[in-house]
């Protein structure tokens, strides 16, 4: 026990470096014209849920912030990256208020993820996968979290069909170098070795965008996408 | 004589153009293995249901004759009927599939999909095949499971079990109606089982199409379910739930015998349907008393509102 904890140790110290010192791509999502405003959610068909918005929460297809800045836009490396195994830390994917916390949830392949259900009713929890298989399960209030991981990339729709507002996001990813965007739009992928990368942007409702971009060394390069919004 | 040439110059031609299609028709039949995809071979599937193996290869005919009219000639619920059709017909491509004997998210079994071609699937345009013999059922099922890769890759699900069905009592029931409130059955199915829960409306299956729950209250002493008419089969499909719709899966969030509480509860919502459950709800009065937990540490009595549950 005692050796595998040393060595453990070593290996930290000895990757450490390599990964503090790597390249960063960073930058930040807008978008260009004129976006859908997002619609308040009547919730009062489930009372639990209404009573904890005041005011009503609203529909998040399209989040954006001061600056035409646009929040929930997944930035990965598609291409370039060594290929990584799934970290052993869990994700996990809230109920809560009948809305799921985080809206968008990436996670690796073969990454463990949990869905937890905070609300005092039932939720089905139903990602729509075509790549990976499609399941739908209930979760009652008080049940245990429900274990579950995809082994194939892909973005996935998850509803709720108890609850039809709720409408969530699984990007499934082949790699951990990913981040998403938050609400000024900013986004960073650090510990870059040199190298050339594919960094692709996914945003549900605009598509997806991708820049090359190529890291010599212990840089940081800026990147900024920029999504025509759609007018319905 | 001008409208007499017409006519003969119009039955001549009608004669050729059918001719000409019989042709392309005869020509199309006899085209040699076009499989379900085409310019490809057909996959040398198999099926095994008992005794009887199916090979995709000898179901050609039968699938083109009577299943591609709905399913399309290329299994993705595409035929030429389709347009018709609600619910649509079942895509085979991406091998989702209703009725299972296995966990949500896995492969169907051989025999689940032999069943549901002798079944039929009520509420659909699925007919119940019982016009084909064990083999050419066997057939069809490793025909359509061409039309998916994951029939390569992914082994079926290990079927669920399903213990001895308790008797039914009145507690049975009266646990089953505190369940469907409890897991919010009713949200869909409606209080009273016929459909019209205020999420109902709503609905859509894994295409986007509009979809209704199950109404219990309809139909007699012919009764079905989707995926069969026994109280086994009841069981079954909640605890598989119905890949490709929203009804979900509750294997992981109820006891074998709260599961049987509910199959209990749910007989009785079917009103004209003869069963032993509606007998042992007659004997009892006909109404079904609330439940009361009695496992359940009594920090607060029971409340009397029906189905209160915890």
């Amino acid at each position: 026990m005692r050796a595998s904890k040393y060595a453990a140790a070593i290996l930290t110290a000895t990757l450490c470096p390599v990964l503090m010192f790597g390249g960063t791509v960073s930058g930040k999502v807008t978008y260009t014209g004129t976006p859908v405003k997002p619609k308040p959610i009547d919730m009062s068909k489930e009372p639990s849920c209404a009573k904890q918005h005041n005011p009503p929460v609203t529909t998040e297809t399209v989040v954006t912030g001061q600056g035409n800045t646009l929040e929930n836009v997944v930035v990965y490396i598609s291409a370039g990256a060594d290929d990584a195994n799934a970290p052993t830390q869990t994700v996990s994917f809230e109920q809560k208020g009948c809305q799921y916390l985080p809206h968008v949830l990436a996670m690796h392949t073969n990454q463990d993820l949990k869905v937890l259900n905070d609300d005092q009713t039932s939720h089905n929890i139903h990602p729509l996968a075509k790549v990976n298989r499609e399941w739908n399960k209930s979760q009652p209030p008080g049940a245990p979290p429900i274990d579950a991981k995809f082994d194939q990339p892909e973005f996935i729709s998850v509803k709720c069909n108890i609850h039809p507002w709720m409408h969530g996001w699984f990007a499934v990813l082949k790699t951990n170098h990913y981040s998403i965007s938050k609400e000024n739009g900013a986004f960073s992928l650090p510990d870059l070795k040199p190298g050339k990368y594919t960094i692709t942007a996914w945003h549900e409702d605009y598509g997806t965008q991708t820049q090359e971009v190529t890291i010599t060394g212990n840089e940081t390069k800026s990147v900024d996408f920029a999504f025509k919004a759609k007018a319905y | 004589m001008n409208t007499l040439k017409a006519a003969q110059f119009r039955v001549v031609f009608v004669h050729v153009v059918l001719a000409a299609l019989c042709t392309v028709r005869v020509v199309a039949q006899d085209a040699p293995d076009v499989g379900p995809h085409p310019h490809q071979p057909l996959k040398p599937m198999e099926s095994h249901i008992g005794h009887v193996t199916g090979h995709a290869k000898d179901a050609k005919t039968d699938y083109r004759r009577y299943c591609a009219g709905c399913h399309g000639d290329q299994g993705d619920g595409n035929g030429e009927n389709a347009v018709w059709l609600d619910p649509k017909p079942r895509d085979f491509t991406i091998a989702t599939f209703k009725c299972r004997s296995t966990p949500t998210g896995t492969l169907p079994t051989d025999q689940d999909l032999f069943n549901t071609i002798g079944r039929g699937v009520t509420n659909s345009n699925m007919p119940i095949w019982n016009t084909f013999t064990d083999h050419q059922r066997a057939n069809l099922v490793a025909y359509i499971k061409t039309f998916s890769p994951r029939w390569e890759k992914e082994k079926a699900g290990d079927p669920i079990n399903i213990p001895a069905e308790p008797p039914v009592t009145i507690e049975s029931i009266s646990h089953g109606k505190a369940l469907f409130t409890k897991l919010e059955c009713w949200k869909c199915h409606g209080p009273e089982g016929k459909g019209d829960g205020p999420s109902a409306a709503t609905l859509t299956d894994s295409k986007d199409q509009p979809i209704r729950p199950y109404n219990f209250a309809s139909g007699g002493d012919d009764a079905r379910f989707k995926c069969g008419s026994t109280n086994q089969d009841v069981y079954r499909i909640f605890m598989t739930g119905v890949d490709g719709t929203p009804m979900p899966s509750f294997a992981d969030t109820i006891q074998p015998n709260d599961a049987w509480d509910l199959v209990h509860f749910l007989r009785t919502l079917q009103v004209h349907r003869h069963s032993k459950e509606n007998d042992v709800l007659k004997a009892a009065g006909g109404t079904i008393p609330p439940y009361v937990d009695k496992a359940a540490p009594s920090i607060q009595p029971a409340s009397g509102a029906a189905g209160g549950g915890n």
